[in-house]
């Protein structure tokens, strides 16, 4: 097995081109992954030589160029799909986790059975896996329960028990939290739907692109994810649902593409995943996002997660040295690599702005989890988040730039 | 390619602001008032005001929100005392950034803008717009 050690990264690191731009004559040091993260020369290139060499719309065309657009797009599906073990034709490209979602949402109730009113989700939801929801039950006249947030910043899973019932039609929990990077045992979640008949969704956007994931193992019906958060470019996600269901499920959008024949009274729906891919889609991001995945395969998922833990143990042991600092964090084995903190006296914004005069890219704010935050009690935190190619030196730069930050505000 | 970055945003006159903010807290019964919500970062801020034969006779707020927020809003709530309703609801964006004297960027413009439109649509709408909180 590959591993990823420091000196590793800094390799890692000459592959985004990125990281040649200089901020103010100071390195990046690019520390905001959970939002999106850097791409790689092979995803650049990709996407240059479509539209160079191999632009042409997919699927209608019979000429050699079309027929090539077509093959490749197809096989990014497949590759997409084979990251998390599934099937190229259970997965749909959309635009990014949050469109996933909408789908679902929009689709999955086609199937609800009568008599289940209600949605269960966690307290530590992005808003991409709650406002869809609170709008599909204000749709339907469905109830809303979230399952709730213990002391230690992981969920009770007793309250899980208790909230997933013979009431709920789906159950739609994220995989690691993006605001505070706790892992929750989305296996457990699923089970729990799967035994009271409900449908389990996963939103995956922060965990796919940084440990091993398999559908299959998390025994899930759906898992939403984006390709912009895992090396691939802006504009790009997908949606994994089993075919049976997807199949089943009414389509999203409607136009060309998705009919497999169309008369002027109706149409009947292309197979899978054409039927939920309405009109002409992102060809080159759906491109690029294979060749994103061909890269993180070949860089090793296990090694990338494991690499951004060792970072989160490095970044605690480090912060914890600076004075005056509150972090809301599962810890390390619990969390994925990402660390929330606040600084007494200094507000969020304020610690991202004085950091970015450093050239040290970190967020704050409220992390599209506002409702977690109102539960910290906290109005915003300040975020780092790794990937493969973060390396002590950023760590050490960003803990560097906090001291900084401390002495402008005098705390 | 290069980023310039902006410096000098956290002026000590706007640290200052920050650590002991003017005008700050509710005032006992303000004829106008209006909150305002940056859903950037999170940043809340409640002016209140009073006016009196058309001119601003008090002016407050309570907030929530990082340095350049507070501090505008202190030299907000500072510099329309005693000025008309109507010199208020007239200045410009680009009027209270002189007032403000620090350079911002676009992103960070919106923070210190916050309570310029807070105040401004306390004086349009009323005292019917917007719930202040007692406690943010």
């Amino acid at each position: 097995m590959t591993t990823i050690n420091n000196s590793r990264a800094k390799e890692l690191k000459k592959d985004f081109p990125i990281f040649k731009v200089k901020m103010s004559g100071k390195p990046l040091v690019y520390l905001d992954n959970a939002a999106t993260t850097q791409k790689p020369f092979p995803v650049i290139k990709s996407i240059e030589r479509y539209y160079r060499a191999q632009n042409a719309n997919i699927h209608r065309g019979v000429y050699p160029l079309s027929e090539k657009a077509t093959e490749l797009f197809e096989q990014a599906h497949a590759k997409v799909g084979s990251l998390i073990g599934a099937k190229q034709d259970e997965i749909i490209f959309t635009r990014n986790a949050t469109e996933s979602l909408n789908l679902l949402a929009y689709s999955l109730p086609s199937l609800f059975e009568k008599g289940r009113d209600e949605i269960v989700l966690t307290e530590m939801e992005h808003h991409s896996n709650m406002v869809p929801w609170q709008q599909l039950a204000r749709r339907r006249n469905m109830k809303l329960r979230y399952i709730r947030m213990k002391d230690g910043f992981t969920l009770d899973y007793g309250d899980a028990e208790e909230k997933i019932s013979d009431k709920s039609a789906v159950v739609a929990a994220g995989h690691v939290s993006n605001a505070l990077g706790t892992v929750h045992d989305v296996k457990r979640l699923a089970a729990l739907a799967r035994a009271n008949g409900a449908f389990s969704v996963v939103d995956g956007a922060q965990s796919v692109p940084h440990q091993e994931v398999d559908v299959g193992e998390i025994g899930c019906d759906f898992l939403a994810f984006s390709g912009h958060k895992m090396a691939g470019p802006t504009g790009m996600g997908a949606l994994y649902g089993r075919k049976q269901l997807l199949e089943n499920m009414a389509p999203f959008n409607f136009g060309g593409d998705m009919i497999r024949k169309v008369s002027y009274e109706g149409a009947e729906w292309n197979e899978l995943p054409m039927k939920f891919e309405a009109g002409t889609p992102n060809i080159a991001g759906g491109i690029g996002f294979g060749v994103a995945v061909d890269y993180l395969e070949n860089t090793g998922l296990r090694a990338i997660g494991a690499w951004e833990s060792e970072l989160l143990r490095y970044a605690l042991d480090k912060i914890k040295g600076v004075k005056g600092v509150s972090l809301f964090t599962p810890g390390v084995g619990k969390s994925s690599g990402i660390l929330s903190f606040n600084i007494d006296g200094i507000h969020a914004h304020d610690v991202a702005s004085l950091l970015g005069g450093e050239g040290v890219c970190i967020r704050g704010g409220h992390h599209c989890a506002m409702p977690l935050m109102g539960k910290l009690g906290v109005a915003g935190t300040s975020r780092v988040s790794f990937y493969l190619y973060n390396t002590y030196e950023d760590v050490d730069i960003f803990i560097q730039g906090l001291r900084k930050a401390k002495k402008v505000f005098g705390v | 390619m290069e980023y310039g970055l902006a410096e000098g945003m956290y002026r000590e006159h706007i640290l200052e602001l920050f650590k002991h903010p003017h005008n700050f807290g509710k005032l006992a019964s303000p004829t106008h008032a209006c909150q305002e919500y940056n859903p950037l970062c999170g940043d809340e801020v409640a002016i209140e005001l009073k006016v009196r034969d058309g001119k601003i006779s008090d002016a407050h707020f309570v907030g929530n929100g990082c340095a350049i927020s507070i501090a505008s809003a202190s030299i907000l709530t500072d510099d329309i005392k005693g000025k008309s309703v109507k010199d208020v609801i007239a200045m410009s964006a680009q009027d209270f950034m002189e007032l403000l004297q620090v350079p911002l960027s676009p992103v960070r413009m919106k923070c210190a803008l916050l309570c310029l439109e807070a105040g401004q649509k306390a004086l349009l709408n009323g005292k019917s717009q917007g719930e202040i909180p007692t406690k943010m």
